[in-house]
């Protein structure tokens, strides 16, 4: 359960985030809104990387904001990013492994976490090989078995199938849902692709320039009126 | 635990090659090579290419310094000389004024060198890039301003340990078991080995991970729970370490340190050199280390004014930074191997081609 009160995040005078109230209660909820709506900043202050001017994050009873950044991982926070950021230098073990020897885990598990976490996400690969020779959709998946090595308790998940071919996003959307019950982590996932969000959400919430506009169970959101007008309706404009 | 899609296979694949044969022909050949150093090299070449190769073992370990730093944490030091006249100064201070064994003055030097060291690297927790290599530049400069104030110990007393009105100015001592150039090489090069050694242990393990986040970007190895500050100060209490460690061989090398003999200029060559060798290779270090100081020693002896090196180096980075953004570790075996594809391929298809009559 996340309980998030009144976090206002501004940058100079840009307000990115107003008095956003809204908690995630289990399973993987949604976030989405048009471009520059404030997910991202979202994610950042949850991750520790932007500093909210007022509001407060209660997660599992943790109050989240006093965790240093580099502690929130070993508390179960992970997330991936918008544009993929797998260690290009290091091979798929050590991707994940990295993750692993800076939590509070024994190093004894290690191994076997690892490998679990790589068969997990479906990478039908040598663990040995480099990120750097692998494919978009790998390196996502690499990402992927990051988040979830290890006991993950919030997994942020920043647009993961942006990029990519359809075929790759249903094996990333068999991937997703089995998240919440094979980690038992709660997910939040930010994305534009709506197909993906309905099958992967049971609840939602919709930030609009740095407000929450709606939240609840994922159909009457997409339904909403003002949900269609601020980011669904354009969308179907510009298609 | 069930997996989803078609792969359960990742662990059966780790088991696969658990005996690397490669790794292990790599650290076989690595061994032989370094046997052939320690034993035949002294043989072959004479005093005077024995003591710089000698140079080579100390410069090695500081180019391996900045490779750590640069290739591994991206982070520019241009006062990495300075670090090394650093180490120079503690263990010269401390052969002169204690009859501590060699190797325990060589760790305490690494160690004090490593605590001064890692306050050069402090300006790097908030920066980057140029502003980075420009206030270690300073720092660097500052650091030879005061040592041509103070001068290097000469066995005098007090604090500083130097006399001016010495005539004969004694020796720095050696090692009694490598009291001799030959054999002084030899300690070099195995206290170097052991640096290598304790830089590999680092980049193979958590440290290296952690850098290589690090390296590529902050906000996902902080993600990953890494603590940046730590690791980057970690990085840089390493170099100095070994900096230190590379000082104190130096100095008992040389024998009489002047301060005029580490100017801030040559963290510029350093860092134009480690560029050329391959910043992110081992082997890199020891290439910048032979370009630093072999190939001036072999101008010399020649006849050719090594100042010519200066011109040489930087059309050099130019063709490195250009053709090969690892170094010639990378692209020299590389492109033999590109060359011995050609000649081999060529061998075969000549009869076809030519029809066997050239």
């Amino acid at each position: 359960m996340i309980e998030v009160r009144g976090l206002t995040v501004r940058f100079g005078g840009v307000t990115s985030l107003q008095d956003v109230t809204v908690s995630f209660a289990r399973g993987t909820c949604g976030l989405i809104g048009p471009n520059g709506a404030g997910k991202t900043t979202f994610f950042n202050v949850l991750s520790g990387f932007v500093r909210p001017s007022a509001g407060s994050v209660r997660a599992f009873d943790t109050d989240l904001l006093r965790l240093a950044h580099f502690r929130r991982a070993r508390w179960g926070l992970r997330r991936t990013f918008q544009t993929e950021q797998a260690i290009e230098e290091l091979s798929v073990y050590d991707n994940v492994a990295m993750i692993h020897e800076h939590s509070r885990l024994s190093a004894g598990s290690r191994r076997r976490d690892v490998l679990e976490a790589i068969a997990f996400v479906g990478l039908d690969l040598d663990p040995r090989a480099r990120v750097a020779t692998l494919g978009a959709g790998q390196r996502r998946l690499v990402e992927l078995a990051r988040a979830v090595v290890g006991r993950p308790r919030l997994v942020l998940l920043d647009e993961p199938a942006a990029g990519l071919p359809d075929e790759e996003t249903r094996h990333l959307r068999e991937v997703i849902l089995q998240i919440p019950s094979h980690a038992g982590a709660l997910v939040i996932l930010v994305d534009h692709d709506m197909s993906l969000v309905r099958a992967c959400c049971e609840t939602t919430a919709v930030l609009d320039f740095g407000r929450l506009i709606a939240s609840g169970p994922t159909e009457e959101v997409l339904r909403d009126e003002q949900v269609i007008r601020a980011y669904l309706g354009t969308e179907e404009l510009a298609a | 635990m069930e997996s989803v899609g078609l792969s359960t296979s990742a662990r059966e694949r780790w088991r696969a090659h658990r005996l690397d044969a490669s790794a292990l022909l790599r650290a076989g050949a690595v061994g032989v090579l370094l046997l052939f150093v320690l034993l035949a090299l002294p043989q072959l070449l004479s005093l005077y290419y024995i003591d710089a190769m000698t140079q080579v073992a100390v410069y090695a370990v500081v180019a391996l310094g900045l490779g750590v730093l640069i290739g591994r944490v991206g982070l520019v030091s241009l006062g990495q000389t300075a670090v090394l006249a650093i180490g120079a100064w503690v263990s010269a201070r401390l052969l002169f004024a204690t009859s501590l064994p060699f190797p325990v003055v060589l760790l305490a030097s690494g160690v004090i060198t490593m605590v001064l060291g890692t306050v050069v690297g402090l300006p790097a927790l908030r920066m980057r890039g140029l502003y980075l290599a420009l206030i270690t530049l300073m720092l660097a400069g500052a650091i030879t301003v005061v040592l041509a104030t103070v001068n290097f110990p000469n066995g005098g007393h007090g604090f500083l340990g130097y006399n001016g009105n010495f005539v004969h100015i004694p020796s720095i001592r050696r090692p009694a078991i490598a009291a001799s150039d030959p054999a002084f090489f030899r300690y070099a090069v195995v206290v170097a080995a052991v640096m290598f050694a304790l830089v590999l242990a680092h980049v193979r393990s958590r440290p290296g991970r952690a850098w290589a986040a690090i390296r590529q970007s902050e906000p996902a190895a902080l993600a990953a729970g890494i603590n940046v500050t730590l690791y980057k100060l970690w990085a840089f209490a390493l170099a100095s370490f070994i900096t230190g460690v590379a000082g104190g061989v130096l100095a008992a090398a040389v024998r009489h340190l002047y301060s005029i003999d580490f100017p801030t200029q040559d963290s510029i060559t350093l860092l134009a050199v480690v560029l050329m060798g391959g910043a992110y290779s081992l082997w890199g270090a020891v290439i910048a280390a032979l370009l630093l100081e072999f190939l001036p020693a072999l101008l010399n002896n020649w006849g050719v004014s090594a100042d010519w090196l200066t011109i040489v180096f930087g059309v050099g980075v130019l063709q490195v930074l250009t053709t090969a953004p690892r170094g010639l570790a990378e692209q020299v075996p590389r492109d033999l191997a590109r060359l011995w594809r050609l000649v081999a391929g060529r061998g075969r298809h000549r009869p076809a081609v030519g029809g066997g009559a050239r």
